[in-house]
């Protein structure tokens, strides 16, 4: 596996520690070539951390990293050849656009006829064919990101590290350029690695998705299969929304069982990540939003709605978002369930009116507390 | 309404009002008789006429235009010293030292500004005189058979002015490196730029407000310093202040020193001048902007 040349950047066991603290610990992954990964962490869970060991800002306190299947401990950063899109882009202001591109092809001695052609071919690439000569300050926010990263693309890195670059932008042009991102890594069919603590950058463009907690990855996967088939109880709480209730294993096999909610109602699960929970265990059930029905007490609409589980409540508010409106409901035992609704402005639930919650049992995702809560 | 508009303007007159007696009372006012009085000749007691002959002595006579060279090569000298010196320590403070040492650092900075230029200069001056400190520790070790006088010389005033002014160097130059995103130099690096590299395009670039605002401050005081090359370099300091001196209390020749006083005002903001064009910057983002 080490000398397979299909993978960009493996990490082994890559562990940091500062003084006392373990910022990162043990961290093994590979990405294949020319694929999207993204790390998606809260704060201060070592992502950057990581993401600046691979650049080479620090040394691991152990563990190896390997690019294009070669170990770059002890290699410079400015010799590895992996680069680097700042959080805040740090792009050099008393340079224009042209030198800002033209500074990594300078420091690698190329002629400067091929550094003419490289950096109007790159402009060209990212749709900027114009700003040459432009100022950086005269640049507008989703230019400066394109130009910080062609600043790096025209490079031809093995990996490009990207530092939640996204994070300064207001929130229309950041859903413009995570679509632009996807587009701009399928273009350069380079290996982008991505840190991000918003959950919705990473699934809308990742191929691979890391989850860190604590300094350890907690899973690698598809976005679907995080969100789907998260493996920890923290994947579950940290990717998307979902409605969580501790409570007690009454009964369990292989394929799933029943618990008892701390409330004292009975609820049915699946059991998630494959792993068959033992009778008495404490458990977290976690149940997503989407997969929750509302209907209305007394309606027709109760039998068409499928599912082992049940609850009854009172509208409590409604969270009206468009297409992704939600219904507080609360329920007999006081606490309040998120449901997606659809509300269409006819005949619409009201606050106030009686209502089942009904899921099936396949979308409570069970996990055994860690015994850490 | 109206009142409201009255009691601002009044209150800003007021605020305004201590700056602008300084300005006028003590720069102004003080120039103005300067330059009149430069332009006045003696043609008899108590007779003057309006004339340039004050300029015109200091062209005939190469003594004072080569003293004023003089002054400006060496204060010129003393400025690049104090950019060599000072631009490492102002990095040190600035991005290399952690947040708590760094309080502590500009403080040790600070220090030297406690005790008078005077007492500072006497250090020195136990320091290199011929029965000095290191005189004698040289004889101590055998490296020199018999005392040694270090004072009175070119180097020891350059020595004295560079200790005296790298202060002024340092404060703008941390201040503006202090500003310098750290991710700016580490994206230098990583773009496969050498250290050298990193500190030639970066942050030299970066840093060129503070250095042309330091080389400025540094390089008038030096120019304009009086005490430290008279106590340092003696009789043979030949330091343009000197000559001013010379005129208005020696010669009591005041319209000549006045000419005098005008022409390293001249001078130095000539050479001034000069810096910011060659740099590229403009007197609004370096003094103004530290």
């Amino acid at each position: 596996m080490t000398d397979n040349p299909s993978y960009d950047l493996e990490c082994l066991d890559v562990s940091k520690n500062f003084g006392s603290i373990r910022a990162v610990k043990d961290v093994s992954f590979d990405i294949p070539s020319g694929s999207f990964f993204s790390i998606l962490g809260p704060s201060g869970c070592g992502k950057t951390t990581l993401m600046r060991m691979i650049a080479g800002f620090e040394d691991p306190s152990g563990g190896d990293i390997r690019i294009k299947g070669k170990s770059v401990l002890g290699t410079p950063p400015n010799k590895r050849n992996v680069k680097m899109v700042f959080q805040h882009l740090a792009l050099f202001p008393m340079m224009n656009v042209y030198e800002n591109i033209a500074y990594g092809l300078r420091c690698s001695g190329v002629g400067s006829a091929e550094i003419k052609r490289k950096v109007h071919d790159v402009l060209e690439r990212i749709a900027l064919p114009d700003v040459a000569e432009r100022e950086i300050h005269q640049l507008s926010g989703g230019q400066k990101q394109r130009i910080a990263i062609a600043r790096c693309m025209v490079l031809d890195p093995d990996v490009l590290l990207l530092d939640e670059p996204l994070g300064a932008l207001d929130l229309k042009l950041r859903e413009a350029m995570k679509i632009e991102l996807k587009l701009l890594q399928h273009q350069f069919n380079t290996t982008f690695v991505y840190i991000t603590h918003d959950q919705s950058e990473a699934l809308v463009m990742s191929d691979n998705v890391a989850i860190m907690n604590q300094g350890e990855f907690e899973q690698i996967g598809t976005p679907q299969e995080l969100y789907h088939h998260p493996s920890t109880a923290f994947v579950a709480s940290f990717v998307g929304d979902s409605n969580r209730w501790s409570g007690v294993v009454r009964s369990s096999d292989n394929t799933g069982g029943k618990v008892e909610t701390e409330q004292g109602l009975p609820m049915s699960f699946s059991s998630a990540g494959e792993k068959t929970i033992q009778e008495g265990a404490r458990v977290n059930i976690f149940v997503r939003p989407e997969f929750i029905r509302t209907v209305r007490a007394g309606g027709d609409d109760l039998q068409d709605a499928a599912g082992e589980n049940r609850m009854d409540g009172i509208v409590d508010s409604l969270l009206f978002n468009g297409a992704n409106s939600r219904v507080l409901v609360r329920t007999g035992s006081g606490e309040l369930v998120e449901s997606d609704v659809t509300l269409t402005g006819e005949n619409d639930l009201k606050p106030g009116e009686d209502v089942h919650l009904v899921w099936p049992s396949k979308q409570s995702m069970c996990f055994a507390d860690q015994g850490k809560a | 309404m109206m009142q409201n508009k009255d009691i601002k303007r009044l209150s800003l007159y007021l605020l305004f009002a201590p700056f602008a007696l300084w300005i006028i009372l003590l720069v102004i006012l003080p120039h103005i008789g300067m330059v009149v009085l430069s332009l006045k000749e003696k043609i008899a007691p108590r007779v003057y006429e309006y004339s340039f002959a004050n300029y015109l002595e200091f062209l005939h006579e190469p003594i004072y235009w080569n003293t004023l060279l003089r002054t400006g090569s060496m204060s010129l000298l003393v400025t690049a010293l104090a950019l060599l010196i000072g631009f490492p320590i102002a990095y040190y403070i600035a991005k290399i030292a952690g947040p708590r040492s760094r309080g502590g650092l500009f403080l040790l900075c600070l220090i030297p500004l406690w005790v008078s230029d005077l007492i500072r200069a006497f250090g020195w001056i136990l320091l290199l005189r011929e029965t000095g400190v290191i005189s004698n520790f040289l004889l101590w070790t055998g490296l020199i058979g018999e005392p040694v006088e270090f004072l009175y010389n070119d180097v020891a005033v350059i020595v004295g002015l560079t200790y005296t002014v790298i202060l002024f160097m340092i404060v703008p130059l941390v201040s503006t490196l202090d500003g310098m995103d750290n991710a700016m130099i580490e994206a230098g690096y990583n773009l496969g730029g050498s250290g050298f590299t990193v500190l030639r395009r970066i942050i030299i670039p970066y840093a060129m407000p503070g250095i042309v605002a330091g080389c400025i401050v540094t390089f008038m005081l030096t120019a304009g310093s009086y005490l430290t090359p008279i106590l340092l370099g003696g009789k043979n300091s030949s330091w343009f202040t000197e000559q001013i001196y010379n005129q208005f209390i020696t010669r009591f020749n005041w319209e000549g020193g006045a000419a005098f006083g005008m022409l390293l005002l001249f001078f130095t903001s000539l050479v001034i001048w000069l810096g910011l064009k060659l740099s590229g910057q403009t007197l609004a983002n370096t003094v103004a902007k530290s």
